[in-house]
């Protein structure tokens, strides 16, 4: 299913999570979330050098009619984040796995991705939460 | 599901709508981009099934009578043949039990189509009021209503169906019968364009029709946000039974003359112009980037004053807007309460798009 790209971890909360090679982790919300949320008009991005831990909320996607928390999926530190958000953040609609990303992370642990979950798992939660 | 479906329903799913539940109707909220909606409505022409609204028709040799005294408008403004006028209907403490467009068609008949929400408390309240009158209240039945609106819409309705050019030259908030459908130039998104209401069994056909010459199928979502940006007001959000017309930025659409007219909620109205406003409906535009939403708090040199009653983006100005009831003395600035911050709005006078351009 190209909406869940195999090479990504995923969570409960529908994030995704990219380990990069410089040891980071890039971090963004799925193409399923940007489409349950509508057309997003705001979004308001974690600040560099902030600790996270994991499951905290780190940044808010908002569309016209709700606003949603995205949770930090494992601790780590704030390295980046994606500035064009700033003034287009329907750039999440248009693309969710590529340059919608939202920010960087330098985690604690790089093994703590192996807790998330995996592309079919994820492409499972969907399923049950569509029921 | 035992949702209630408009005639339209098959051609929403069609047209590949979001289908919510919507006060009890399966109802479509966009059709993959809300924003691109409201931008077809500003720019070019699209259309709402509205097929939920009610429908009241008013007869009798006394309905000017009644209705002269059951809404705060007055009926009387309306001496030509399918003229119209929006007003609210008051209860008698003054609160709003419903705003609506009433059209007087031709002699004793009145066609007034108020919110789908509030139908049955609007019609219990109407009959009782109508029965000392003999006027004979019937709510439309079988039928679809389509609002198609933006600067091109009329030119479209043009092109797909057939008008006399008295009908086609119709003024702003005029209606006419045109075989067994009844056509109106009124709307709720501050564009140009007509509101159709048709046999429910020939909406599919319009529908088409419209589609086929390029008129953009449009969702609740971006009704909401075209509404906003025009400075009307919703029934349920920005007033209710609670409220009186002049608390919610309704004065206007109150008839005081002639003094002689009594109507339900005048008395109440009077009194608490007698003793001064104390609150106001204003619009209000967020400085920096965010949204505002309903209740959230506002504060005006750091005490709270009131709260957001209707909170959106918006498409055309690229920033959140708002309404508020604030305290009447509240002047141009304020602070929004959002996630624990002070976010600094400006307060306007709305509307906060006209011609499809911003104004404020």
């Amino acid at each position: 299913m190209s909406d869940i790209p195999g090479d990504l971890y995923y969570t409960r909360t529908h994030e995704w999570v990219r380990p990069e090679e410089d040891g980071t982790f890039t971090v963004g919300i799925t193409h399923h979330a940007q489409e349950l949320l509508g057309d997003l008009v705001f979004v308001e991005l974690p600040e560099v050098g902030a600790e996270m831990g994991a499951g905290d909320d780190c940044a808010v996607v908002e569309s016209v009619k709700a606003a949603s928390d995205v949770y930090c999926p494992v601790a780590g530190e704030v390295v980046a984040v994606n500035e064009a958000l700033a003034d287009e953040p329907e750039i999440i609609n248009r693309d969710a796995f590529g340059d919608g990303w939202i920010f960087r992370l330098r985690p604690e642990d790089r093994g703590s991705v192996e807790d998330l979950l995996g592309p079919e798992a994820y492409a499972e939660l969907i399923a049950e939460e569509e029921h | 599901m035992n949702l209630k479906q408009t005639p339209l329903h098959d051609a929403h799913v069609a047209a590949g709508a979001k289908m919510v539940d919507f006060g009890g109707w399966h109802m479509p909220i966009h059709y993959g981009s809300q924003i691109e909606e409201h931008h077809a409505v500003r720019q070019d022409a699209g259309m709402f099934d509205v097929s939920h609204m009610t429908v009241v028709d008013l007869r009798g040799p006394r309905v000017a009578e009644f209705l002269r005294y059951l809404l705060a408008n007055n009926v009387d403004r309306l001496q030509e043949t399918g003229k119209a006028l929006y007003t609210c209907m008051l209860n008698e403490a003054g609160g709003v039990i419903d705003d609506l467009i009433v059209y007087h068609m031709h002699g004793n008949w009145y066609r007034m189509v108020v919110n789908s929400a509030t139908r049955e408390k609007d019609l219990a309240w109407i009959r009782e009021h109508a029965a000392p009158f003999g006027v004979e209240v019937e709510e439309g039945s079988e039928l679809a209503m389509l609002a198609v609106q933006g600067p091109k819409a009329r030119a479209r309705v043009h092109e797909v169906l057939q008008l006399d050019e008295g009908v086609r030259d119709m003024a702003p908030f005029f209606a006419r019968e045109v075989g067994d459908m009844f056509i109106a130039r009124t709307g709720y998104t501050g564009e140009d364009g007509y509101e159709l209401i048709v046999p429910a069994d020939e909406i599919a056909e319009l529908w088409r029709k419209l589609l086929d010459a390029g008129v953009r199928p449009c969702g609740l979502g971006a009704r909401d946000t075209l509404r906003l940006e025009a400075g009307m007001n919703l029934y349920g959000a920005d007033m209710d039974e609670s409220v009186t017309p002049l608390e919610s930025g309704l004065a206007w659409t109150v008839a005081w003359e002639p003094e002689t007219r009594d109507f339900i909620g005048r008395a109440a109205l009077e009194k608490q112009k007698a003793a001064g406003v104390t609150r106001k409906l204003v619009g209000l535009v967020l400085e920096e980037r965010g949204v505002l939403r309903n209740h959230l708090k506002v504060f005006v040199d750091g005490l709270e004053a009131g709260e957001i009653t209707s909170g959106s983006f918006s498409p055309s100005l690229g920033r959140a807007i708002a309404f508020a009831r604030v305290g009447s003395e509240a002047g141009e600035h304020c602070t929004v309460e959002v996630r624990g911050k002070q976010l600094p709005a400006r307060i306007v006078r709305p509307p906060f798009v006209r011609n499809g351009k911003p104004c404020v």
